[in-house]
């Protein structure tokens, strides 16, 4: 299984959006070691829309070039797909399209992904298939009322095939979670409704890895993997910024971002 | 119609085991057989619209046919912004059931109403919008369209013993049927309330007049070519829908009629202004709005007596 590496992710991060000079950094860089842990050792994928294959949601769809980048190391996107990021008559936009190879469902409207991946564990549950459904959701993606619809559903049907990473950051678009809608105590609503609930720090890969391939896919409750991470993580002035949701970086901004993840001039 | 409906899914459900029903907690006595026979196939999940769009288009991505049954405001408006980003967007062939088309709900007032479910749904190109007449229509309908490769709205009344005299269950994707030779007015309907225009084209050839009428089974295809064949004849036409008079059939019919530069006068018959609290029982909402038989009659006749 070919090793994805968090640092190149974050390379292509920076590269990528500073080439195209966009927004979301903040929120990609948050996710790149969860993104590396799923596309190393954790997501079974034999082929491109094989049936078989493990799916995998990003429901926080506005951090998809964390996600473009993994398919690129794992050489799924070649290098002028990934060139093409957010540029005309391109399939690779802001958020992931289910156009696009490898992308199993389309999403950027937050709150949608679960409902969706609650679906496709149903139906490889009534398939007899032993693939499991991964959702990435972001902490703010939880306001969203039918988030928690798609909550009570999985735990009411023990949907062990299903796995929820939460990438817990503790930011959204214009402030911190605390000050909009205090999510806490997380792990207490989840068991209360009838989930498996993992807390693990988001940026160690061999954690992760570890804690979900240990799941009980087959029998017992849906699983959710509460991974605390760092928003902007690796560029210090990125980290714990609400700034970094959506502002591009200034050329001074990129070298020291290049510097600081292990790169530059 | 739901019965028939649930009926002839049994049927199908029976052949192909890519069909699965899904309810908002809605259907009692009407999902009852589908969910004893295909209790695997069969999920209540509870009061969660939106929920239920988001399973269907998981489901369907793995190769199943999910049909999900509520009220016609619940499936589609609730949910709406999630049909769109999921079936929609990713053409899957997911069914989305809406039961009480029109004022069905009577009492149940306004909160019950599909008064702007056909041109919601209409509007989106990816999305088939089945709306049959009568029982009959509705069993053809289903076995025609339930495996079609992408989403499909069906907008079902719940009269199952009502049938459109002339109609014989007749369903094509694009056609509309056309039934009578009168040519003083085109009477252009869809839906449960086609049995009202019967009623109408009955009491018109009474005072003297003689129309025709269209019957419109589905949108997207809608049934364009027939009725651009059909409009010459006419130099009044009537559109009746238990709709907003926007969005839906009348505003289809204006859309055929100015695009293609045909001399006829239009006639929207619809709910014209916002609803109000008002409420009682079917027929009740029907005369209230201006769309029982008779209230129609009044409006034929004005309009007839300018032509004639």
């Amino acid at each position: 299984m070919p090793i994805i590496s968090p640092d190149k992710i974050r390379r292509i991060i920076l590269e990528q959006s500073k080439r195209a000079n966009v927004g979301h950094i903040g929120s990609s860089l948050s996710i790149a070691d969860i993104i590396a842990a799923l596309y190393s050792g954790i997501l079974r994928i034999p082929g491109d829309r094989h049936p078989e294959r493990d799916r995998f949601i990003l429901s926080k769809g506005h951090a998809a070039l964390a996600l473009y980048a993994a398919l690129s190391l794992r050489g799924w996107l070649t290098a002028d797909q990934l060139n093409s990021y957010c540029t005309d008559n391109s399939l690779l936009g802001v958020h992931p399209e289910r156009d696009l190879a490898y992308i199993d469902f389309s999403t950027g409207s937050l709150g949608f992904g679960l409902t969706m991946g609650l679906g496709a564990a149903l139906a490889a549950r009534m398939q007899k298939s032993p693939r499991r459904i991964f959702v990435l959701v972001s902490d703010a993606e939880l306001d969203e009322g039918s988030f928690w619809e798609a909550v009570m559903f999985a735990g009411q049907h023990k949907m062990s095939n299903l796995i929820v990473i939460l990438d817990k950051n503790n930011q959204q678009a214009l402030n911190y979670t605390k000050n909009v809608i205090d999510l806490d105590p997380l792990t207490d609503k989840f068991s209360a409704f009838g989930w498996g609930t993992t807390e693990s720090d988001g940026h160690n890969i061999a954690e992760m890895t570890r804690t979900i391939n240990g799941f009980d896919t087959v029998n017992g409750k849906p699983h959710i993997l509460i991974a605390h991470t760092i928003f902007g993580k690796g560029v210090s002035f990125m980290q714990n910024q609400i700034k970094w949701h959506y502002w591009p970086m200034s050329e001074e901004e990129y070298q020291i971002a290049l510097r600081e993840t292990g790169g530059g001039q | 119609m739901r019965t028939t409906f649930l009926k002839t899914l049994v049927e199908l459900a029976e052949k192909d085991d890519r069909i699965v029903l899904l309810t908002g907690d809605l259907g009692y006595l009407v999902v009852d057989e589908f969910a004893a026979k295909f209790p695997d196939r069969f999920f209540n999940v509870g009061v969660a619209e939106q929920n239920m769009l988001g399973v269907a288009t998981g489901l369907a991505e793995a190769g199943f046919i999910p049909f999900v049954y509520s009220i016609v405001t619940f499936a589609a408006l609730r949910p709406y912004e999630f049909i769109r980003n999921g079936p929609v967007m990713h053409r899957f062939p997911v069914r989305i059931v809406g039961v009480g088309g029109g004022m069905e709900y009577g009492y149940n007032g306004p909160t019950h109403y599909g008064i702007e479910d056909v041109g919601l749904m209409r509007i989106q190109p990816g999305m088939t919008v089945v709306v049959p007449a009568d029982f009959q229509q509705t069993k053809t309908a289903l076995q025609a369209t339930y495996d079609l490769p992408g989403p499909v709205y069906y907008r079902l009344g719940k009269d199952e013993k009502t049938v459109i005299p002339g109609l014989s269950g007749r369903f094509t994707l694009d056609g509309g049927q056309i039934l009578g030779q009168g040519k003083d007015a085109l009477l252009v309907t869809m839906g449960s309330i086609a049995s009202e225009v019967v009623k109408l084209a009955e009491a018109s050839t009474q005072k003297g007049y003689s129309p025709s009428l269209f019957i419109v089974s589905a949108f997207n295809p809608a049934p364009a070519e027939d009725l651009k064949k059909a409009l010459p004849d006419f130099k009044l036409v009537l559109t009746i829908e238990e709709h907003y008079i926007n969005g839906g059939l009348g505003s289809w019919t204006a859309e055929i009629i100015a695009e293609n530069n045909f001399d006829c006068r239009l006639v929207r018959c619809g709910i014209k202004n916002q609803v109000d609290g008002i409420t009682g029982s079917h027929q009740f909402m029907l005369k209230h709005y201006g769309l029982s038989a008779e209230k129609l009659l009044e409006t034929a006749l004005d309009e007839l007596k300018k032509h004639f």
